[in-house]
């Protein structure tokens, strides 16, 4: 308690050190959270009365929640009174030129192999208007327009297409499915919205990669994919760069919708602020992601590169309600020096002859935790169903920790289950033949943990494999003694 | 809100049914075991019943059972055993010294044991605890304290006798001592039953618990053993659950290994009705070894859960779990395993899995094994199926001629035997084999040998 408020009192006193003034931008609004706050977000973002009404719903149901504690994970209390939920889009700093940028985030860059221009947005770095991210992405839209692909930011939905919203929003994750999602029903300020009509195969690989840094997004996302008959969508998020983000807790919400032999391919690779080598600041990520196999022989798959974020809480889940369809997850965790990660998924089997698979490689290095947390329910209407879950985890050093809480219950007698977990190290045998001919300990590691995570990056789309291969091996730069 | 509400009144049901009866308790025991019910009534008060909202009970309520009305046994009771019944429970070929409990009690007219090697202490936890203090002290409740568990705690509460057994150094204790527990009244009972086994440095050691009732009614059992396993001891522990179907039962087990020591426990699970198997087991010495083998056979309204927790405290252990169940019918079947290996407990190997095959489409299976790793230099895994018996195999057999109910049959024997076959002691290995057939031909109504219906 003492050092606590010691550190208070720094933190406070360096405050007016600097002669610090909190000079509100003009719309923005105070700290701290209750209905009028909500009623302000919503009328600040002209939202029509429905959007209200479900923000207001969720803040009623969140206060009776509690924070959810049964994670394998340490959580610092989190004051939520002492959060802006909406302001103008913060001003990162701007930077003249790249020689401005630290060092080390451009060294970085180059180990990725991005492209110098794309480096600048990334640093913030102030960039002229041929190569902004949002030029580009108007070209996008056009392509996208003539396929009747909706593909736009959620605040826009809202305004042009409010019955789509209205049809969908909710429909996967509910208001009152879990604390952290209740708060991003609650005060969610912009996200994107995804609409594929009937029969469409959408063109191109859709991505938030180019709104990097058409801030505003902020800490509260909101993704609403949809998928109609027979359509389909592969979806990327995220971005391999460091993200230098100064919001501590980010609560984002994802939710898939897919009709009838829809299928959708949602890829993400996370890569927020871990905090830095003694634990201090990083981003808390408490993420609800889930998809609905709605229609008959539908199909979501998850993918995910997790490197970032001190904490992270996530389980991109599928609820399989159409007879036939399929849900996969594909995960790769990695912790280092402090990080904590407790992810996972859920797969719910409804429909008959439903299939699910559940790839999990968990990496832990330096002091970190890394848990895989998944549940397999097959319902007694379930018949036939399959699963086969595997969940590998790999520890780098003797100070880290790699849980595993698989849950499973079976209803009915045709489904088959399978789970099988292994925890192990890297065998100095293995070290030792790639030594022996001539490759360092460092590359040695770096090469054997990505022949491991290989049948995971294998799902990504091809841009992205390269650079979450490269991420791979610097996430446990300096892990390996 | 009611719920909550229910679990409060039935929760302090059962601490104000411990303080008006506290001096009964306290009669008659030694204060080795009356010093611990304040602490553990209180520790019971913490948590109360868990609900299906305890994270570790999450797939057992035993709010069902705890609530119906039952008499407590709270002093030693006449009840009247025919002796020679009881022994009808021997196992053929296998020579056992035989001690009988009744309604978690030592039975007053149990014949002293003959012929055991000396030193060794086997009788009446209570009597024990009286008359040679110096042999309890040191090992009552020195694991069961430290479960989190508000079960354990009642039990610690209201604990009274039990079975008792204490092997010395250097010495080979080879005939097996079985122990019969039988449940019989005309009335629903609870009864509380606190076992403990020491067995000491380089010794050896196998006991056979035996579980049955021997009249129709509901009955609820709370037992707590805990087991000491001296250095370099080898000790086997047997438990066969085969009660009538109302009988309720919360068994805790606590094993702590020393050095070089070798466990085996193996609990098959026949009849009963909710049947919940707490197991843990301390790794307290480097290159421990422990084999833990379960198996469970369920039908009608079963509901049989076995919840495990390895504990690898020291490096160089190996831990190994088997866990099997058929379910049938409306059956309900849970299993927890979780192996926690602690920080600098390197080159440890644990293995876990867990088969289960379902028969009908109203039986239920839930299943959670747990890896918690915190050191590196380890090879850990667990595994775990929910399935049916393989067609292709089937087809083998049927393509030789064998009938579909019979290679079922086979198949599901073979299933089981992968368990089975593990038991140390040839004579039990037969023995069980023979009630697992019996039991899955339907053959077996309760425990045949001693059904009184």
């Amino acid at each position: 308690m003492e050092e606590q408020d010691k550190i208070l009192q720094e933190v406070t006193s360096q405050e007016y050190k600097f002669g610090f003034v909190s000079d509100f931008e003009s719309d923005s609004i105070p700290k701290g959270l209750n209905e009028d706050v909500i009623r302000t977000i919503s009328a600040k973002k002209n939202e029509p009365e429905f959007m209200l009404q479900f923000r207001l719903d969720a803040y009623r149901k969140w206060l009776k929640m509690p924070i959810p504690d049964w994670a394998y994970l340490k959580i610092p209390p989190i004051d939520f009174q002492d959060i802006i939920y909406y302001s103008a889009p913060k001003k990162k700093p701007q930077y003249e030129s790249l020689d401005e940028v630290d060092p080390d985030l451009i060294e970085t860059f180059n180990k990725l192999g991005i492209p110098l221009e794309e480096q600048k947005v990334l640093a913030g770095v102030a960039v002229d208007a041929v190569i902004d991210s949002v030029s580009v992405k108007t070209t996008f839209k056009e392509t996208l327009a003539e396929k009747g692909v909706i593909f736009c930011s959620f605040s826009e939905a809202v305004k042009e297409h409010p019955d789509l919203v209205k049809k969908y929003l909710g429909m996967s994750v509910p208001t009152s499915d879990n604390f952290f999602a209740a708060l991003n029903s609650a005060v969610f300020s912009d996200g994107s919205f995804c609409y594929i009509p009937k029969g469409v195969r959408c063109p191109m690989e859709l991505s938030t990669y180019f709104r990097i840094n058409a801030a505003g997004t902020g800490q509260f996302e909101r993704t609403l994919i949809v998928a109609e008959d027979d359509s389909y969508v592969s979806y990327l998020e995220g971005c391999t760069a460091p993200m230098r983000d100064e919001n501590q807790l980010h609560a984002a919400v994802v939710e898939i919708i897919a009709m009838d032999r829809a299928e959708v391919k949602y890829s993400t690779v996370q890569n927020w602020y871990p905090g830095n080598k003694e634990g201090k600041g990083g981003v808390y990520n408490f993420v609800t992601k889930r998809g609905i196999c709605r229609g008959e022989s539908s199909k979501i798959s998850w993918t995910q590169v997790e490197t970032g974020s001190a904490i992270t809480w996530k389980y991109p889940s599928v609820i399989m309600m159409g007879d036939n369809s399929v849900g996969e997850f594909n995960s790769v965790a990695v912790t280092n020096n402090h990080q904590q990660a407790d992810t996972g998924t859920k797969m719910i089997h409804i429909g008959k002859n439903t299939k699910s698979t559940i790839v999990s490689k968990g990496i832990s290095a330096g002091l970190s935790d890394n848990s895989y947390r998944g549940l397999v329910k097959v319902l007694p209407g379930a018949v036939n169903s399959r699963n086969f879950s595997q969940c590998d985890s790999l520890l780098l050093g003797s100070t880290c920790g790699a849980h595993t809480f698989p849950y499973i219950e079976v209803g009915n007698k045709s489904s088959i289950v399978e789970h099988e977990a292994t925890t192990s190290k890297i065998g100095e045998d293995q070290i030792f033949y790639c030594n022996q001919r001539g490759i360092s300990t460092e590359d040695a590691i770096g090469m054997i943990v990505n022949g491991y995570a290989k049948e995971v990056l294998n799902k990504l789309p091809m841009e992205f494999a390269v650079e979450a291969q490269k991420l791979l091996a610097i996430s446990l730069e300096g892990s390996v003694g | 809100m009611t719920l909550t509400a229910n679990k409060i009144a039935l929760s302090e049901k059962y601490t104000e049914l411990f303080h008006a009866h506290r001096s009964m308790l306290d009669a008659g025991s030694s204060s080795l075991l009356n010093r611990m019910r304040d602490i553990a009534i209180k520790r019971f008060e913490k948590t109360g019943i868990p609900g299906f909202k305890n994270e570790n009970y999450k797939y057992t309520n035993l709010e069902r059972v705890f609530d119906k009305d039952y008499r407590h046994i709270l002093e030693y009771e006449q009840v009247d055993v025919d002796l020679n019944e009881a022994f009808r429970c021997d196992v053929p070929q296998l020579d056992t010294h035989v001690v009988l409990l009744v309604n978690g009690w030592y039975y007053a007219k149990n014949q002293p044991l003959q012929n055991l090697p000396k030193g060794v202490v086997v009788g009446s936890l209570k009597q024990v605890a009286n008359e040679q203090p110096e042999l309890v002290q040191e090992y009552l409740n020195r694991q069961a304290a430290l479960s989190d568990d508000p079960i354990v705690a009642l039990n610690t509460a209201f604990a009274q006798d039990g079975f008792f057994m204490h092997v010395p150094d250097h010495v080979v204790f080879e005939k097996p001592v079985q122990v019969i527990n039988i449940m019989r009244s005309q009335d629903a009972i609870f009864a509380t039953q606190r076992n403990l086994i020491v067995v000491g440095k380089n010794s050896q050691a196998k006991v056979i618990f035996c579980d049955h009732t021997m009249s129709s009614r509901d009955f609820l059992t709370n037992n707590v053993t805990e087991v000491f396993v001296g250095q370099d001891a080898v000790v086997d522990i047997y438990t066969v659950q085969n009660q009538n179907n109302q009988a309720n039962s919360v068994n805790s087990s606590f094993f702590k290994q020393e050095a070089n020591s070798n466990l085996l426990s193996s609990v098959a699970t026949l009849h009963g009705g909710l049947i919940r198997n707490n197991l843990k087991v301390e790794m307290a010495g480097e290159h421990a070894e422990a084999n833990l083998y379960g198996m469970s056979f369920t039908d009608k309204k079963q509901h049989v859960d076995n919840f495990t927790n390895i504990e690898h405290a020291q490096p160089n252990c190996l831990s190994n779990q088997v866990y099997k169940y058929v379910l049938d019918e409306d059956s309900v079947g849970a299993f927890a395993g979780r192996i926690h290996v602690v920080r600098d407990a390197q080159k440890t190997n644990a293995f876990q899995r867990n088969n289960n095959v379902l028969l009908t489409d109203s039986a239920k299976m839930n299943t959670k094994p747990q890896l918690i790793i915190d050191a590196d230099d380890v090879k850990c895994s667990h595994g775990a199926t929910i399935g049916q018996i393989d067609e292709e195999a089937l087809f083998y057999l049927r393509a030789r001629g064998i009938g579909e109910a019979d290679a079922r049959m086979m198949l599901m024997n073979a299933f089981a035997h992968e368990v089975v076959q593990n038991i140390r002691v040839e004579p039990l290995r037969d023995r069980i084999d023979e009630l697992v057939e019996k039991r899955l031909r339907g053959e077996l109504a309760y425990c045949h040998s001693c059904d009184r219906h």
